[in-house]
């Protein structure tokens, strides 16, 4: 099976080259069935690996394709590494993936550009696995890059609607930012370690110590690198894209901007984890804007209408926690959360598409209610993933939480406090989400009234399929305290624990008792928002107030998402094109090229006294140096 | 022989379309090319890897002045790349009215082909500058007949600044053919043994960088060439973006750093930190421009002082990348001006507030033009990344600030590209693309080849890398320790 792991990128490839350059003569039906069962052939390889790691029959390898860029000694290899980590990454791409190119096939059955869809879907997949199967941090970026094109696709399919379009290029331009980060902690990579290997990188970096002089460097590069996931994960301060590229089809904000990419930043991290391990200061800064955005953001979305930027905000929230799992040196626990994460919020966004399709792309959920008659299996599948992203046990969400919050309380109660609130909050606007949309009365139109309908077959499978993993996916990585087996903990100790061992000493663990208190504590205020909304929705009924009318103070703040995006405006955008006039105007025009022009003229006009040669005909001239290279010529010979 | 025929074919086809009528001038200008353009593959492939293609012929023997030409890797590259593209220059002339049926413009082209290809193999001081000022002539000619409004002001201007440029490297030419030993000689060997004390030296380099600098062009020397790319004829255009240009780079790898590697060392800090200066100041002058060629003509300076301050880096990785991305900013930017050009001929403007939405009337254009584009943006698995990774590191490795504020450039060029592909491709269409036809055969048949080099050069960049890999390892040996006994070596 390892010599098949190339196949593994190559089939959605060939899915892409199929449906792009058929895009306009494949019918429908071959276009999503190409394009899905090439995932689904990804995924069955993707299986037999985990399988094989499982059960020892594979060794942890990395299989070379070719040399990529050689230069002088410095060579870079096209090569995958096939682990732990990148088959844990891969089950999850290929999995949820092939589950929403199935949704896909139904939510976006009436589109033109069908085709086209799964085309870059299918490239979307082959970059997200390049991302997690390289073997160097090269191959890596090539992901990490091909992946935000796909994402620049696919926020401006509908290309028509001008402001999508700003929307894609907003998040295109904010991931180069952080992709600039990356790209210089490669270099340093490349100049401390001599290689982009990780083999080799991971394998010299052992030989550093904390606290000797060789992790400044090992600080800058993991800083650096850090930048990129800013951007890549949308956390601060370069989370203002994810949001606005919500402008995308649903199934791409499930799959890209929920799922898959948005969680490379973590991947990333955790791939890197012994250079984080290195460094505690980039851990703390790790933790805090980790735990910062997922304040923020989750204060944020408590005030937002549109259904999708609801979620859009709780991807940003959530991704925040991730963070924070990974500066405490919870690499498994983000990574759980990943996993997690995937399942329910994929659910949400499938979901919310399901609702959105039925409600005829009314996406206010000021204009919906009273849904979940009509829409059954979205609304049972919405509440369990409802459920699971609000932390109440058995449900995943609740024990990939814990795991990052318990391990916060042991490096800092503060992180573990804050981490609460945010689930608090998280909680609330869900189920506000949650009531608003399929309780209450009906309060869209007739005609979205007599429309309503539960969406097909192609659509609700995923949904239940995806709801099921939502209730039991947490099982994978039940702690010891709750009498489990920390599976996928030990999973990924050949990964992790190098980097474990550098970062145990401080970590002090924490008693039965404990745990169970920080457990019921977060679960019990979970309940307790659960109730809030339960009573605000439901029992009295309340509706947000319609755009126009006026708000107090902090509302408006919150609701005019703390007014970021103009912030940004003001201090960078504008100033940029202001300088790229006053540069053009002003330094080029009547500045540099003032300066030549008039030492032209000065020329000239010294030359007037020698005009008669002049005759300002340039063929002359030419004409006179063709002459005088043949005398320079002739003489030559004669002499 | 090899590198006499490609000179003759150029030159003999140049002579031909100029003696035939309209209609037939351009096919046979284009034969002649693609002529040569397969000419060029087959010495590439087969007989430049076994075969010494070095020429010596005496020629003003008095002087020490011999017809010497030699094709190396860096030479091989740049021949390719010119070959590749004249066909393409060409071609795109077809459509337009106001050259597509003059022979003369096409034998001016040949013309500036057999030229660049003399520039590019010269192994003799005296023949390359005769064929340096030689490539000069026609391009200025085409320029100035058939360019925009203002033409005659530009391309004088372009003209002048250029001569003058040159006129310092043939002082430093003479001053350097004094110094060989006597007999005096112009052979590229002799310069590299001549005999030049540090201030002879640093005087010599700057001579040289004087004219190479401004046919880049190097900040603050640039200011000749947006309107000159702006204003000229697209043909023109191409040819200087894509091919005259290189010229510049060339003459450093090929002339300057063999000649002068003590000033090299000497004065390469204040060059990079020049040309990273105008990688930024030229990407934040195309954000705000309306004109789309004038956008381009200022990426292009962007893109073209990044590959300067990799290459005066004076590292393997900044000459690698130099040469990689001198290749393929030739093959994009010749992509992107044809494509501009397509455009303003259908709908007769150039203003980029004036297009919108030809993707609804043109869908295989605009999945060209994006492929394009990400190549100049350098994605990863386009041509454009390998160049722009390796540059990036060398000057960042030479000095990290400088390599951080030259990465700005992977931002800033994807805000005016980005913006200008959005405002003239997508959103609502504007009513003067009521009309607007896609890709016909022959378009597509330029644009196909290139959209699969744009992705088969970024998926395997070693190609072109491994041609120059030793001639680039001796160098920077010889650049970091002077050894001049290895520099004879190296350029025999």
């Amino acid at each position: 099976m390892l010599q098949l792991a190339w196949l593994i990128p190559l089939l959605p490839l060939i899915g892409f080259l199929i449906n792009g350059i058929g895009y306009k003569s494949l019918p429908k039906s071959v276009a999503s069935i190409v394009g899905s069962s090439v995932i689904l052939g990804a995924f069955t390889i993707v299986v037999s690996l985990f399988i094989g790691l499982l059960n020892g029959s594979i060794a942890p390898t990395v299989i070379p394709l070719y040399d990529f860029i050689t230069v002088g000694d410095f060579n870079i290899t096209f090569s995958f590494q096939i682990d732990q980590l990148s088959v844990f990454m891969m089950l999850i791409i290929t999995g949820v993936g092939f589950l929403i190119h199935l949704y896909s096939a139904g939510y976006m059955h009436d589109d033109e550009g069908f085709n086209k869809f799964f085309a870059y879907l299918n490239l979307f997949v082959f970059f997200m696995l390049l991302l997690v199967m390289g073997s160097n941090y090269i191959i890596m970026f090539i992901g990490w890059e091909g992946v935000g094109l796909c994402s620049y696709l696919l926020i401006g399919f509908w290309f028509s609607n001008d402001s999508y379009n700003d929307a894609a290029k907003k998040a295109f331009i904010m991931n180069r930012i952080g992709d600039l980060g990356f790209l210089l902690g490669v270099f340093l990579i490349i100049i401390t370690f001599g290689s982009t290997e990780f083999s080799q990188v991971f394998a010299l970096a052992k030989e550093y110590e904390i606290d000797n002089k060789g992790t400044t460097i090992i600080t800058a590069i993991s800083i650096l690198l850090f930048i990129g996931a800013t951007g890549k994960s949308a956390q601060i301060p370069l989370f203002t894209w994810l949001p606005d590229a919500m402008a995308g089809p649903t199934p791409v904000s499930a799959l890209i901007h929920a799922a898959t990419m948005v969680t490379a930043g973590i991947y990333m991290v955790a791939r890197s984890g012994i250079l984080y391990a290195l460094s505690p200061v980039t851990m703390s800064i790790i933790a805090i804007v980790g735990i910062a955005t997922a304040l923020f953001a989750a204060t944020i979305g408590l005030a937002q209408n549109d259904i999708k930027k609801v979620l859009a905000y709780s991807t940003v929230s959530q991704l925040g926690y991730m963070f924070l799992g990974l500066g405490v040196g919870s690499f498994t626990g983000a990574l759980f959360h990943v996993m997690t994460h995937a399942f329910f919020k994929a659910l949400l966004f499938l979901g919310a598409g399901s609702v959105i399709h039925a409600m005829s792309g009314e996406q206010d959920i000021r204009n919906m209610g009273a849904l979940s008659k009509k829409l059954p299996i979205t609304f049972i599948t919405f509440l369990l993933g409802t459920i699971a992203i609000a932390g109440i046990p058995p449900f995943a969400g609740f024990f990939s939480k814990d795991e990052i919050l318990a391990k916060a309380f042991e490096v800092n109660p503060i992180f573990w406090g804050l981490g609460v609130v945010g689930a608090m909050f998280t909680a609330f606007y869900m189920f506000r989400l949650l009531f608003l949309t399929f309780f209450g009365s009906f309060r869209g139109t007739h005609e979205q009234e007599h429309h309503l309908h539960e969406s097909p077959l192609s659509m609700t499978v995923p949904l239940m399929i995806l709801a099921g993993l939502s209730v039991v996916g947490g099982f994978f990585n039940v702690p010891e305290v709750l009498g489990g087996n920390a599976a996928l903990a030990n999973y990924f100790a050949p990964i992790f624990s190098d980097a474990q061992l550098i970062m145990t000493n401080e970590a002090h663990l924490l008693d039965h008792t404990t745990e169970y208190i920080l457990m019921g504590t977060s679960v019990g205020l979970a309940l307790a928002s659960i109730l809030t909304a339960y009573f605000i929705y439901v029992v009295k009924k309340t509706v947000p107030i319609a755009d126009g009318q006026s708000l107090n103070p902090i509302n408006q703040l919150i609701y005019n998402k703390y007014y970021i995006d103009e912030i940004y405006d003001t201090i960078i955008r504008k100033p940029l094109d202001q300088f790229s006039g006053f540069a053009f105007n002003i330094i080029e025009k009547s500045g540099i090229d003032r300066i030549v022009n008039e030492v032209g003229a000065g020329t000239i006009g010294a030359g007037k006294t020698i005009r008669h040669l002049q005759t300002g005909n340039i063929g002359f001239y030419i004409f006179a140096m063709v002459v005088g290279l043949v005398l320079i010529i002739g003489i030559g010979l004669f002499i | 022989m090899y590198v006499l025929l490609l000179l003759a074919i150029p030159f003999v086809f140049s002579l031909i379309s100029v003696l035939l009528p309209g209609n037939l001038a351009k096919k046979s200008a284009l034969l002649g090319s693609l002529l040569q353009f397969v000419f060029t593959l087959w010495i590439a492939i087969w007989v430049y890897p076994c075969t010494d293609l070095s020429i010596d012929l005496p020629w003003v023997a008095s002087l020490g002045i011999n017809f010497s030409l030699n094709i190396d890797g860096v030479s091989l590259i740049l021949i390719v790349l010119t070959n590749l593209l004249c066909p393409i220059v060409i071609f795109s002339s077809f459509e337009n009215r106001n050259y597509s049926e003059v022979p003369s413009f096409y034998m001016l082209v040949l013309l500036m082909q057999t030229a660049l290809i003399g520039v590019f193999t010269a192994y003799d001081g005296f023949l390359f500058y005769v064929c340096w000022e030689a490539a000069l002539i026609p391009i200025y000619f085409i320029s100035a007949i058939w360019g925009g409004v203002d033409k005659v002001r530009i391309t004088f201007k372009f003209f002048i600044y250029t001569v003058f440029g040159s006129l310092f490297m043939l002082a430093g030419l003479i001053y350097i053919y004094l110094k060989t030993p006597a007999p005096h000689s112009f052979g590229l060997d002799m310069f590299v043994t001549a005999d030049l004390n540090s201030a002879e030296e640093f005087w010599v380099f700057l001579a040289f960088f004087i004219a190479f600098a401004i046919k880049m062009p190097i900040f603050p020397f640039h200011t000749w060439q947006p309107e000159t790319y702006t204003e000229s004829p697209t043909p023109a255009t191409m040819l200087l973006s894509g091919i005259m240009l290189k010229m510049g780079i060339f003459g450093v790898m090929r002339w300057l750093i063999p000649i002068a590697p003590f000033a090299f060392n000497d004065l390469n800090y204040w060059i990079v930190a020049l040309s990273v200066i105008g990688i930024v100041y030229a990407s934040i002058i195309a954000i705000m421009q309306s004109d789309f060629k004038k956008l381009v003509a200022y990426s292009s300076i962007a893109h073209v002082g990044l590959i300067s301050a990799g290459l005066f880096t004076g590292s393997i990785e900044g000459f690698q990348g130099a040469v990689i991305q001198m290749f393929n900013h030739g093959i994009n930017v010749v992509a992107i001006f044809y494509v501009l050009e397509l455009i303003s001929q259908r709908t007769g403007t150039r203003q980029i507030a004036n297009l919108g939405g030809i993707v609804f009337k043109a869908p295989m254009l605009s999945i060209a033009f994006l492929i394009i584009v990400l190549g100049t943006v350098a994605l990863p698995l386009t041509n454009g990344f390998p160049g722009e990774f390796l540059l990036l590191f060398s000057v960042y490795k030479f000095n990290m600030w400088f390599g951080a504020i030259a990465g700005l450039t992977i931002i800033l060029g994807a805000v005016y590209m980005l913006r200008m592909y959005k405002n003239i491709m997508l959103g609502s269409a504007k009513s003067n693309i009521d009309n607007f036809k896609d890709l016909n055969t022959s378009e597509l048949a330029v644009l196909i080849p290139i959209c699969i080099l744009i992705i088969a050069i970024g998926l395997f960049p070693n190609v072109i890398l491994q041609s120059t890999d030793s001639y680039a390892a001796d160098l920077m040996q010889y650049v970091k320790e002077n050894s001049f006994a290895g520099m004879v070596g190296l350029v025999k």
